[in-house]
């Protein structure tokens, strides 16, 4: 809910700060000292092995687990230590969808749009449902309103999810996996929304996937995380990680390698 | 779409508050009767209804009306500015006004015909139908609902039978697990009830036996209820609050998660791996926890009867010149059939589950509620069995 102008993107300082970050289950770390920045407008993609820590990173950017060390500055102010208001205020600055869809089954889907808009702003109602109804379609879900989300497939619930994220108008938005289970067709529709929102309104995006070919359609940059490492290999644009990197987990992520796939479950193994 | 005008500077949070609002100036009547406005500044989802309110107060009024807003200086519009837009202009034409827009940019006129595109009602209204279709609606499913289980009664009983003809394919280690959970875990409230209640009758009884001077029959009374009747009924009660319950939870949660789905496509059968070892767990312990039960609320009579001056040796001899073993037996068997009955209805309605969270909940309520009837229902028929064959 806060201006995003598009001249600001890369100028101003960073919109989201991680700062010797070391996250973990448990006894068991997961990423440590990690340090990365994301600027206004931007559209930063996590790449890794599955099981690598993105996920974890991603909860731990919108304050959803305490970090072990470190910490998340989003707009400048410390996520994990906010409170009361200024918590809420932060929260409701940014939309997320989560790797399940995480719908509320007993509302309908309209409903689910709905809900954050009844919550945290003071709309009448007739232009609340202008909203939600509005942010559905934008996801192609027009007509699915009244659906239970047990009704929709999973692709459907992945969108449905995404709108919900986008009800309040969000300035940053983090997605996790948001096109898996998504047809190549629909799911370059969402490339193109996503493209939209960023280039048209200096949205920020936070996405985990795993397509490569949403991955060199959107991305500013791309973050690519390791298990072995705990943390970041490498960052920087798509086509130059794939020409030019040196790492050879990068490297066999962008070409297939089928030894990238042995190596990522050797690492398993070994962990 | 939203649309920015792009002069915001600096990141948001640093910028104070009142940066962040819409300035709506004049909107009062010209001569030739239209309201004149500009409406200025950032509207966003947080302010949207503000100026809605505003607006609606002018746009409300009866009669048409001509609303000219100047939004050439509107730096920033998002979705519920534009709901705002259309609803507004709505409102105004159904009473033969209208609502005009002035100085309009482009990417706002793109946007505001997008959204209405996007934001176009589909009226897809639920309907729940007249009474006698919801009283039709109730009785089919009240009838598929004993359909379901009449035939997972058949499913169990052909799952049980396999496994106990053929016993090492029973998961013995989640029957041990469960034994925990059913058993061990309930000691203690069963033991804290079971005292409590025995303590509770003893002292009501005796206050009345006292007038006839016969208070030492309350240790019969107690003994038979305790063994016959109460021990495995409130024993039973629990297990459908404890163990009926979570029995459909954990099903209905696996059911949800497709988790069962996934059990059938590997041609596993959930019967034998789940329900089988959940039942067998409830009817092992169920006989148990009764014997508990009854023990402590005969320590519940002991600590009432002593309090009134009767030694310890004349209480336990009533007790055993009243309670035979066959009391015992039967009240034994009784919890046996119990114990089948709560456990076997919370795997029913685990599996029977619909879909989300909601179901969850229902099917756990439904598995409590139709134990505790079930259990009732049962102990009328066992008191008329024992009756007619004068046990
Ligand atoms: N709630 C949890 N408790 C304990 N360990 C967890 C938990 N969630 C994740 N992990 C562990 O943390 C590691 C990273 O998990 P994470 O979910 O971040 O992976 P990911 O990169 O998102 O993988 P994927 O691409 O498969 O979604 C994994 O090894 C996982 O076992
Ligand atoms: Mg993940």
């Amino acid at each position: 809910m806060t201006a995003c102008g598009l001249d600001l993107a890369r100028t101003g300082s960073p919109l989201i700060q991680v700062q010797g970050l070391t996250a973990g289950y448990g006894e068991r770390i997961v990423l440590r000292d990690v340090d990365l920045e994301v600027f206004a407008g931007e559209i930063v993609i996590f790449l890794g092995g599955s099981g690598c820590g993105k996920s974890t990173l991603l909860k731990q950017m919108i304050g959803l687990e305490q970090p072990l060390a470190g910490k998340v500055l989003i707009t400048g102010q410390d996520i994990h230590a906010a409170r009361g208001t200024q918590r809420r205020r932060i929260l409701n600055g940014f939309g997320v969808s989560y790797q399940t869809g995480a719908l509320f089954g007993s509302l309908s889907v309209l409903e689910n749009v709905l809900l954050p808009l009844e919550e945290c702003t003071d709309l009448p109602e007739t232009l609340r449902l202008r909203v939600a109804r509005m942010k559905l379609a934008q996801v192609g879900l027009a007509g699915f309103e009244s659906h239970a989300p047990a009704e929709l497939s999973g692709g459907m619930v992945k969108r449905a999810a995404i709108a919900r994220a986008m009800a309040l108008d969000p300035c940053m938005l983090f997605l996790d996996e948001p096109s898996a289970g998504l047809d190549p067709v629909t799911s370059a529709e969402l490339d193109a929304l996503i493209l939209d929102l960023a280039r048209g309104l200096g949205m920020t995006f936070v996405i985990v996937t795993h397509e490569l070919a949403s991955v060199f359609a959107i991305a500013d940059r791309v973050i690519m995380l390791s298990k072995a490492k705990q943390g970041i290999v490498a960052q920087g644009d798509p086509r130059d990680l794939r020409d030019h990197a040196t790492d050879p987990l990068v490297k066999d992520f962008f070409h297939h390698h089928v030894s990238g796939m042995l190596n990522t479950s050797a690492e398993a193994t070994s962990a | 779409m939203l649309f920015a005008r792009n002069n915001t500077q600096g990141t948001p949070g640093e910028r104070p508050e009142r940066d962040f609002h819409f300035v709506l100036e004049g909107l009062q009547p010209n001569a030739s009767g239209a309201m004149d406005g500009t409406l200025s500044g950032r509207l966003d989802v947080r302010n949207t209804g503000e100026l809605w309110r505003r607006l609606h107060r002018v746009a409300g009024k009866s009669g048409p009306i001509l609303l000219r807003l100047n939004v050439s200086k509107l730096e920033y519009v998002d979705a519920s500015g534009l709901a705002l837009f259309t609803e507004l202009e709505e409102v105004l034409r159904s009473k033969g006004g209208k609502l005009e827009l002035v100085g309009m940019r482009l990417e706002l006129r793109r946007a505001l015909d997008q959204f209405l595109v996007q934001s176009r009602a589909v009226a897809v209204p639920r309907s729940h139908g007249n009474i006698l279709e919801r009283i039709g609606r109730g009785t089919q499913r009240f009838f598929h609902d004993v359909r379901d289980l009449v035939g997972f009664v058949g499913l169990f009983a052909s799952g049980f039978g396999q496994a106990l003809r053929r016993p090492t394919s029973i998961r013995w280690r989640d029957f041990w697990l469960n034994c925990e959970t059913v058993g061990a875990n309930a000691v203690l409230i069963i033991m804290l009830i079971g005292f409590l209640m025995g303590l509770i009758i003893s002292f009501q009884s005796a206050m009345p036996l006292r007038m006839f001077g016969a208070e030492i029959y309350v240790a019969r009374l107690l003994g038979l209820s305790m063994v016959r009747e109460l021990g495995p009924l409130v024993t039973a009660i629990i297990l459908a609050g404890r163990s009926g319950a979570s029995f459909a939870a954990e099903l209905g949660t696996m059911k949800i998660n497709e988790e069962l789905n996934a059990l059938n496509t590997m041609g596993l059968d959930p019967v034998r791996l789940l329900v089988v070892p959940r039942m067998l767990a409830a009817m092992c312990m169920t006989p148990l926890l009764t014997m508990v039960f009854i023990l402590f609320s005969l320590v519940g009579g002991a600590v009432v009867m002593l309090s009134l001056g009767y030694p310890l040796v004349s209480y336990i001899n009533q007790v055993t010149l009243s309670v035979g073993v066959g009391d015992l037996v039967n009240g034994l068997f009784k919890s046996l059939v119990f114990s089948v009955l709560v456990g076997g209805i919370g795997c029913v309605r685990g599996l029977q589950t619909g879909q989300g969270a909601w179901a969850v909940g229902a099917a756990t309520t439904s598995a409590v509620v139709s134990g505790i009837v079930l259990i009732a229902v049962m102990d009328g028929i066992f008191a008329v069995l024992y009756y007619v064959f004068h046990y």
